[in-house]
């Protein structure tokens, strides 16, 4: 028998069963047990698979958003003004790298590598999961490309990565039309935020900053597409299950035509100023060319604080003239103020004043002199547009007063925003006895009005709104909403942009739509008209006024002297026309601070984008016969 | 040639060959088997790199080895070497409490230089080697001072290894001493209220013992999703490995949630949720017969036990077997919170895979020294 010996007394047997029972008990338990870690899987396993099965899809497939190309910019004949052009830079993947310091050495010895390109790549890479691409250099030239890629082999983990950058390759003369694209900033990001678009941009770096490019970012953005990858718990991309490609944004078609730009353009070169042509017909905007400009390449790429510096100078060319500056209209105004008058029956086209060089309000002493100091005499309304006769003008505009001049302007676009489709405009002002209630809180003066009728005093307008109220009076009275864009291109089509007719303005009598067209036919094409020399010659019968706004208030008893004046304070030349005579296709303004008179600064350039764009009148028309008509000074009505 | 079917048929046969070597062949093979799906799971578990694989199989070696050698000693020396095995072991845990190595916020290794030495993992062993020698020294079923003091033996090692904090060693090191004391036969009326005290400890537990570390776990097993990329992320994703799996699982090395490493831990603790992801709930029903199978193959092994020492030891180590499973598979599927308890004999390690192969050649030695000629 075994037994143990500090136990004298055992029942073996009875133990054993005591043992047998509790193991059977305990196996029981397990088995117990077992069953509830089964149930549990079962649990799981089965009847919640579908729900772990799409959470353990949401984990490893991930949607990458993918870019959508930009739409192109075409001019209204189809020449590309804004494009997308691959910029390359150079890659590292830390990860397939074996040595990053020798890696770096070599392509140094390869190409140049700037001492903040070495250390903003060392400070990313500390900084970045290791198997994401890391830029080294930015816009490689072609040559960089070329001795990087016949070197790719002896660097393993180094890539050349191409990406679409907005070009424009007419640089600054279009500057101010297209705007430019650029990084998206914190608060336009906000901005895309607010407005649930977060998944539009996803994957878009750039988005439209001014002109063209901002006010219609959404058609030209497009709509992003998405890569279904694979990913692991720290973001690798494992591989690709399926892409959806985005849908390109759609291609603009602007009314410009690059052809007057470019020129316009050059012909301002060192001058301050600005162009605008539009359509009367329709409201097409043919130019909108300001000066000085700059490239607005420069932007895309993210501008050096250098440069920009430089464009904070004082001509100021991150200003858009065209819509943005503001200018006392001057004599432009005054075939307006001579159609509102006659309206109003104030004048006929037989009145006649007597101008004696000045102007003088009843029983008031100050003269309001008129450029000739000898006078232009017995004056009609023909004479008063054709001389630019200001004592006239002092008289209309204070027989009709300042509520009906202020009226009669305001139905021709001043002091109200033109509507043209870009975001960078001012509405300039029209003055009234309200506004100057509001503005300086004095009473209007009967003097106020008269200074109105030469287009000086508080009134300003941008050249744009010249051109359009230009327009409206050569199509007599269809009040147009200035347009650039011309037509859209996208999957479905080209989509025309129809003419955005805002008003009409009908008059009493149309005849004094021909009073005016008369008046201002003769400037350009009766000798002596203010315009007669830049245009006399032209192959078209064309109509127009010069203008010559005062910068500074000249003393009643002094004499503009303009080499004795400062230049930055001499008067600025404005020309506003439209062209041919009958039937005008172009109504143009063009406005040139301080160069002096309206008709030699200003109007030699409209002659010029007029003989441009009416290039198919003169083929058509025989020179012989225009000139025929010119010389019987009888125009075609 | 199985030397389990001429056991059945009495003491009076020679001893086989296996027996002679002191191997018990239906226990060698399930273990074997177990180790098998440790190595191929461990090799999906880490992306396919064998690297993970030849250091598992070197450990599985060393422990067959070391199971080998311990089945050789006799029951009886092993009983005799209990107290001063105890004594050692109790003293080395409160010299890693002194001068133990800390890891994870936790001192659990004592650090030799040449070698590391977890002395906590040792008590698992130790521990119902000491109960089931004290409590079989008198009359079964055991008097109520015995067990009192049975529990005190318990109660030394637990709270030490609890104090370091190890909360999973200390759980299996406690249930292993108990499961000595119940096969042994305490009384219901004991148990009952040992079950009425510790739901008594669980506030005192709560507020006095546990690290806030311990706590979060507690609370995040409670709610996983309340904090689903902090604590609840292990448990969150080990569920979505598990489910996903299905009936049938993904294939082996198709597992996604493993693969791309969402899953944490993946080749130690929560390698069970590979398994279940690439195998689905079929490979699971087969893992657990096997497990199963072990289990009740230790239970014989204890029942056919000749003294109640062998007895009360073979039961309480097979039944911590079970507590390693059931602890692993419960706080894996969420049954249980994370208390860091490797799945017996797949989990990827060395010091539990040598710690359970010693039990199983404790477990071989009680059942290839019996005499037979009674």
């Amino acid at each position: 028998m075994f037994l143990n010996k500090r136990a004298p007394i055992r029942n073996l047997n009875a133990e054993n069963t005591l043992f047998m029972r509790r193991a059977l008990l305990a196996f029981i338990g397990v088995i117990v047990l077992v069953l509830v870690l089964f149930t549990n899987l079962f649990q799981i396993q089965i009847n919640l698979y579908e729900d772990y099965q799409t959470r353990a899809n949401g984990n490893r497939i991930k949607l990458i958003p993918v870019a959508p190309n930009r739409g192109l910019i075409y001019d209204r004949n189809g020449v590309l003004l804004a494009e997308n052009k691959p910029v390359h830079s150079l890659e590292l993947i830390p990860e397939q790298i074996k040595s990053l310091e020798q890696t770096l050495t070599t392509i140094s010895s390869i190409i140049e590598l700037s001492e903040t390109e070495h250390s903003n790549f060392i400070k990313s890479a500390k900084s970045q999961r290791r198997f994401k691409s890391i830029t080294l250099k930015n816009q490689l030239t072609p040559t960089e490309v070329a001795k990087i890629s016949v070197n790719l082999h002896q660097l393993p983990g180094v890539s050349i990565d191409a990406r679409l950058k907005r070009f424009y390759p007419y640089g600054p003369s279009l500057t101010h039309v297209l705007g430019y694209v650029a990084r998206i900033t914190k608060k336009e990001q906000a901005t895309i935020s607010a407005n649930n678009e977060e998944t539009v941009y996803a994957a878009t770096r750039d988005i439209g900053k001014q002109g063209i490019e901002k006010y219609y970012q959404r058609l030209l953005h497009g709509s992003p597409g998405h890569q279904e990858v694979e990913v692991n718990n720290r973001g690798r991309i494992i591989r690709v299950l399926n892409y959806h490609p985005p849908t390109h944004g759609q291609d603009l078609y602007l009314n410009i035509d690059v052809k007057l730009q470019q020129r316009a353009f050059d012909m301002l070169e060192g001058r301050r100023g600005s162009v605008v042509a539009i359509d009367p017909n329709n409201g097409a905007v043919l130019a909108l060319v300001t000066s000085p400009s700059y490239d607005p390449n420069l932007f895309v790429h993210g501008i050096s604080s250098k440069a920009y510096k430089k464009l904070l100078s004082r001509d100021k060319p991150l200003i858009n003239r065209a819509t943005q500056g503001t200018y006392p209209p001057a004599s432009t105004v005054k075939p307006l103020i001579a159609l509102a008058a006659l309206e109003e029956n104030i004048i006929s086209d037989r009145t006649y004043i007597n101008d004696p060089g000045w102007f003088k309000l009843p029983n008031v002493n100050r003269k309001f002199r008129d450029h000739l100091k000898w006078g232009h005499g017995k004056v009609n309304v023909y004479k008063a547009l054709e001389k630019s006769c200001n004592t006239y003008f002092y008289d209309v505009a204070y027989r009709l007063g300042i509520d009906k001049l202020s009226s009669y302007m305001t139905q021709f676009g001043f002091g109200e925003y033109t509507g043209i489709d870009i975001h960078e405009e001012k509405s300039a002002i029209m003055p009234s006895r309200g506004w100057k209630r509001a503005r300086y809180n004095q009473p209007w003066y009967i003097g106020d009005t008269i200074s109105l009728g030469i287009g000086q005093s508080y009134w300003t307008v941008t050249p744009l709104q010249l051109a359009k109220s230009t327009a409206t009076l050569a199509t007599n009275g269809k009040v147009f909403v200035p347009q650039l864009l011309g037509a859209s291109q996208s999957e479905q089509g080209l989509i025309q942009i129809p003419a955005n007719q805002a008003s009409t303005i009908n008059l009493k009598d149309d005849n004094n739509w021909n009073i005016i067209h008369k008046g201002m036919w003769n400037v350009t094409n009766k000798l002596g008209g203010t315009a007669y020399k830049v245009f006399g010659d032209a192959p078209y019968e064309s109509a127009g006024k010069t203008g010559t706004a005062q910068v500074v208030g000249i003393a009643e008893d002094q004499k503009y002297d303009k080499d004795k004046i400062h230049e930055r304070l001499r008067d600025n030349a404005i020309f506003v026309g439209y062209a041919p005579f009958e039937n005008p296709e172009i109504a143009i303004s063009v406005a040139i601070e301080n160069a002096g008179h309206g008709g030699s600064s200003a109007a030699p350039i409209a002659r010029e984008i007029f003989d441009i764009y009416l290039e198919h009148i003169n083929t058509s028309l025989q020179p012989s016969l225009v000139k025929q008509q010119q010389l019987s000074g009888n125009p075609v009505l | 040639m199985m030397p389990s079917s001429s056991d059945q048929k009495g003491y009076a046969r020679k001893a086989s060959f296996w027996h002679r070597i002191h191997l018990d062949i239906p226990l060698l093979l399930g273990l074997l088997l177990l180790m098998c799906v440790s190595l191929v799971v461990i090799y999906s578990a880490s992306g396919a790199s064998i690297g993970l694989v030849k250091r598992q199989a070197l450990h599985i070696v060393i422990s067959l080895a070391v199971m080998f050698a311990v089945a050789q000693i006799p029951p009886d020396t092993i009983r005799r070497w209990a107290l001063p095995l105890f004594t050692f072991g109790v003293a080395m845990l409160i010299a890693t409490l002194l001068f133990g190595h800390v890891g994870k916020g936790a001192q659990r290794w004592i650090d030799f230089g040449f070698a590391k030495f977890q002395p906590s993992e040792a008590m698992k062993l130790i521990l119902p080697i000491m109960i089931a020698h004290f409590i079989t020294r008198h009359a079964l079923p055991p008097q109520i001072k015995h067990v009192m003091l049975g529990f005190v033996i318990v109660l030394i090692p637990t709270l030490l290894i609890a104090k370091q904090p190890d909360l999973g060693t200390s759980i299996l090191v406690a249930s292993a001493g108990l499961f000595a004391l119940f096969l042994a036969g305490m009384s219901w009326r004991i148990i009952l209220s040992f079950a009425g005290a510790i739901s008594a400890f669980i506030p005192i537990l709560w507020y006095f013992l546990m690290r806030p570390y311990q706590r979060q776990r507690v609370l995040t097993f409670l709610d996983p999703e309340s904090d689903p990329l902090g604590s609840g992320y292990h448990i969150i994703q080990s569920k979505i490995a598990i489910g996903s799996g299905g009936l049938t699982g993904k294939g082996w090395l198709n597992g996604t949630q493993s693969q791309l490493e969402f899953l944490p831990e993946r080749h130690t603790d929560f390698i069970f949720s590979v398994f279940c992801e690439e195998f689905g709930l079929m490979g699971v029903v087969g893992l657990l017969c096997l497990y199963m199978f072990v289990i009740a193959r230790g239970l014989i092994i204890a029942t056919r036990a000749q003294d109640p020492f062998s007895r009360v030891l073979a039961g309480s180590i097979t039944l911590t077997f079970f507590v390693y499973l059931f602890v692993n598979i419960g706080m894996v599927s969420g049954l249980l919170p994370v208390v860091g308890v490797p799945l017996p004999l797949i989990s990827y390690g060395g010091t539990s895979m040598l710690t359970l192969m010693l039990g199983f050649g404790l477990l071989m030695s009680i059942h290839t020294h019996r005499r037979f000629n009674k």
